[in-house]
């Protein structure tokens, strides 16, 4: 299964990062044979809608479930209409894609059941 | 880490100049060494007038796109200018192109140009600006004019500033926020601990507080609110009173109409630095106690 | 003849000014007066109209017929805005984001795509006890774009008649002050002397080159600041067509709503002048 994880950063030592529409990178990572991609996000300098282009984004990549800081409610639509599961990891803290894999593999994350927050362009209808 | 925002919905109620002056105050607090400004209001930037600070960085922001028609390879089919929602397609000179200052930035008029003569052009919309100011960083814009001020770039200047605060350790955010309540403003508020509005007491602008007040709330943002020029209409200033009773909402400060306020603004200074001494400068001094006791120290 | 009021600067007073000019002029002709400021709008404060006509306005969005819907993305690759979306055999339409511009609909090669009004505010339109013709927009609270609210309102004309035209210009310099100068045949600017103002000023003076519209300057608050703003104008040619000094009785007047001309009838002359210098400069 494929996993993609928010990075801020391009290479595999890249910090975690909380953002999901403007995330700098993500990092795909497939859990059973541990082959992994850096995709820089397209979303990351969208006027507008960056979340519902990222979440297209990672729907392209083939995978499976993501996790990042938080989802957005038009972020958070679009994924679950691709079937795609996600988890949260606690932001703020310096670990990296490998740290949050592991943490996957514990059942350590917080799987999200609905949006984080009001949408940055008006509100969710 | 707290962020404040100050709001106002009508414009010219004493935003930028509050703003600036809790900048004053904040660095004379415990908050010294921990503070970092935004200057959200992208469209109109005048809180540097009144800090006047040292410019480190300046970044080009590019906003959306625009249509471009190649006026040699265009054969005048006119499907552009049926498309276009937003008349921002002219015949002119025997071919057609596209009013910079109309362009949505759709494109629907390159997928439909038979002549496939139209292409998306980015735009400069502005700059993104950081400069260290005597209380603390400032994270600034500048929209330029026209353009469309979607609230990408007032989320730049607020992400900036809020990355800042995290990594160095930054205590509080205080952002200049913009008037109205469209984009930019729902931009500047959402995320932001505490508004902070500032009313006047006139009937435009306890019309606009009103609505100010509901859009703070329909993206859940807690909102304590301040009268400015407080004693020119009295009968205003006891309908607000009333209104923030009704709605809970903490009234922070009365400031008096004082022409020390716009006499700092001259001198480039905020007025509790200026004229620390002036009924305006003491009644933001009293207000800033009263939002660092009841809310940002608060529970 | 249309004539816009703006200032850069919000709280210069340009709806005391635009208002009181309304008055005067409607004292010699039709007008129409129309409060573009649709996040605020506040000259029906001064005007007092009686309302008798509303009208929705939003944006057009598009709607997806599932059942017709291929599935081809296409939309979704064509939406600048990422407005639309199109993931696992669903066809996701986000309506905050959408312009309505309608391109979707126009490459849909299943034509499953129709429009549906998304009501984002509202235009009332009413008469004065003098006779003006009043409009103004209200945008939704909770929305994020005036500018097609201003649109609808300028193509609103309830009463058909053909007058003389003034418009309330919002705050700032972006978008929605372009769509409210848009064809104006001439703009008067509204500033205060100090630093804000003309910071501001200069900004809004740019839009004016750009459109090309003739324009002047009105100074309010006349006597607070310094004299940058005055130094501006002489530098760039724009003429300082009034002054308004500051007074404490005219800002309480103002508070409670009394229009400028009523409580100082003085200016009625002076607002006079300013019309006669609008005819004879604008664009014709």
């Amino acid at each position: 299964m494929k996993l993609a994880i928010t990075i801020s950063g391009k290479t595999i030592d890249a910090p975690f990062d909380g953002r999901f529409g403007r995330a700098s990178a993500f990092c795909v990572i497939d859990t059973e044979t541990n082959e992994w991609l850096i995709r820089e996000n397209p979303a990351l300098s969208a006027v507008g809608g960056a979340g519902v282009q990222a979440a297209q984004f990672v729907a392209q990549t083939g995978a499976g479930a993501v996790v990042s800081g938080a989802f957005g409610p038009n972020a958070f639509v679009t994924l679950q209409a691709a079937k795609i599961a996600m988890y949260t990891a606690p932001a703020g803290q310096a670990f990296s894609a490998q740290d949050v894999l592991e943490m996957f593999r514990k059942n350590e994350l917080t799987k999200i059941n609905e949006a984080s927050g009001p949408s940055r362009h008006g509100g969710a209808r | 880490m707290k962020q404040l925002t100050v709001l106002s919905g009508k414009g010219g109620t004493g935003k930028t100049s509050v703003a600036a002056a809790l900048a004053h105050l904040a660095s004379q607090s415990s908050f010294a060494g921990r503070l970092v400004l935004a200057d959200v209001d992208v469209d109109a930037a005048n809180l540097e007038l009144v800090l006047r600070p040292r410019r480190v960085a300046v970044e080009e922001f590019r906003g959306g796109k625009i249509a471009v028609i190649d006026p040699v390879a265009c054969t005048s089919w006119g499907r552009c200018e049926e498309v276009c929602r937003f008349d921002a397609v002219l015949l002119s000179g025997g071919c057609y192109r596209v009013d910079p200052l109309a362009c949505e930035g759709c494109a629907a008029c390159v997928y439909q140009c038979p002549s496939d003569c139209i292409t998306m052009e980015d735009q400069v919309a502005g700059s993104y600006r950081l400069s260290e100011s005597r209380y603390g960083p400032l994270h600034h814009a500048e929209l330029l004019p026209a353009q469309e001020n979607s609230g990408k770039l007032v989320t730049l200047v607020k992400q900036r500033a809020r990355l800042q605060a995290l990594d160095e350790d930054g205590e509080l955010v205080l952002a200049d926020g913009p008037p109205g309540i469209g984009c930019p403003v729902i931009a500047a508020a959402s995320g932001a601990d505490l508004a902070l509005i500032v009313a006047e007491p006139t009937v435009a602008g306890i019309h606009d507080m009103r609505r100010t007040i509901e859009t703070v709330e329909h993206f859940g943002v807690q909102a304590v609110l301040c009268i400015n020029k407080a004693d020119i209409y009295p009968e205003g200033t006891a309908e607000i009173e009333r209104f923030c009773r009704e709605k809970g909402i903490e009234l922070v400060g009365r400031i008096p109409f004082d022409d020390a306020v716009s006499a700092a603004m001259v001198a480039g200074e905020p007025v509790t630095e200026f004229l620390p001494h002036s009924d305006a400068g003491r009644a933001i001094v009293e207000m800033w106690i009263r939002i660092v006791a009841s809310v940002l120290e608060g529970p | 003849m249309v004539i816009a009021v703006a200032s850069g600067k919000g709280g210069t007073g340009k709806t005391t000014v635009a208002t009181s000019l309304a008055l005067v002029a409607s004292t010699q002709r039709a007008v129409r007066f129309l409060d573009c400021d649709v996040e605020a709008p506040n000259a029906a404060l001064f005007l007092k109209p009686q309302m008798h006509g509303r009208k929705e306005v939003g944006t057009l969005l598009p709607v997806v017929q599932e059942s017709l819907c291929t599935h081809c993305g296409r939309c979704a690759e064509v939406c600048e805005f990422h407005a639309v979306a199109v993931v696992g055999k669903k066809t996701l339409v986000f309506p905050e984001l959408c312009h309505g511009c309608g391109s979707c609909i126009l490459v849909c090669p299943a034509k499953a795509i129709s429009e549906r009004l998304d009501v984002r505010g509202v235009l009332e339109a009413g008469e004065t006890a003098s006779g003006i013709d009043f409009a103004q927009g209200l945008m939704k609270v909770g929305e994020a774009m005036p500018v097609p609210i201003i649109r609808e309102l300028r193509r609103w004309n309830v009463s058909g008649r053909d007058s003389f035209e003034i418009r309330d210009s919002p705050p700032g310099a972006s978008c929605s002050v372009v769509e409210t100068l848009r064809g104006a045949d001439f703009v008067l600017l509204v500033t205060e002397p100090t630093p804000f103002g003309l910071h501001d000023l200069r900004q809004v003076a740019e839009i004016v080159r750009k459109l090309n519209i003739p324009s002047g300057v009105v100074v309010n608050r006349d006597g607070i600041g310094d004299g940058g703003v005055d130094t501006y104008c002489a530098e760039t040619g724009l003429p300082i067509l009034l002054r308004i000094p500051i007074r404490r009785r005219l800002a309480e007047a103002l508070a409670r709503g009394v229009p400028l001309v009523e409580v100082a009838p003085e200016y009625t002359s002076a607002l006079l002048g300013v019309l006669e210098f609008a005819a004879a400069t604008a664009v014709s």
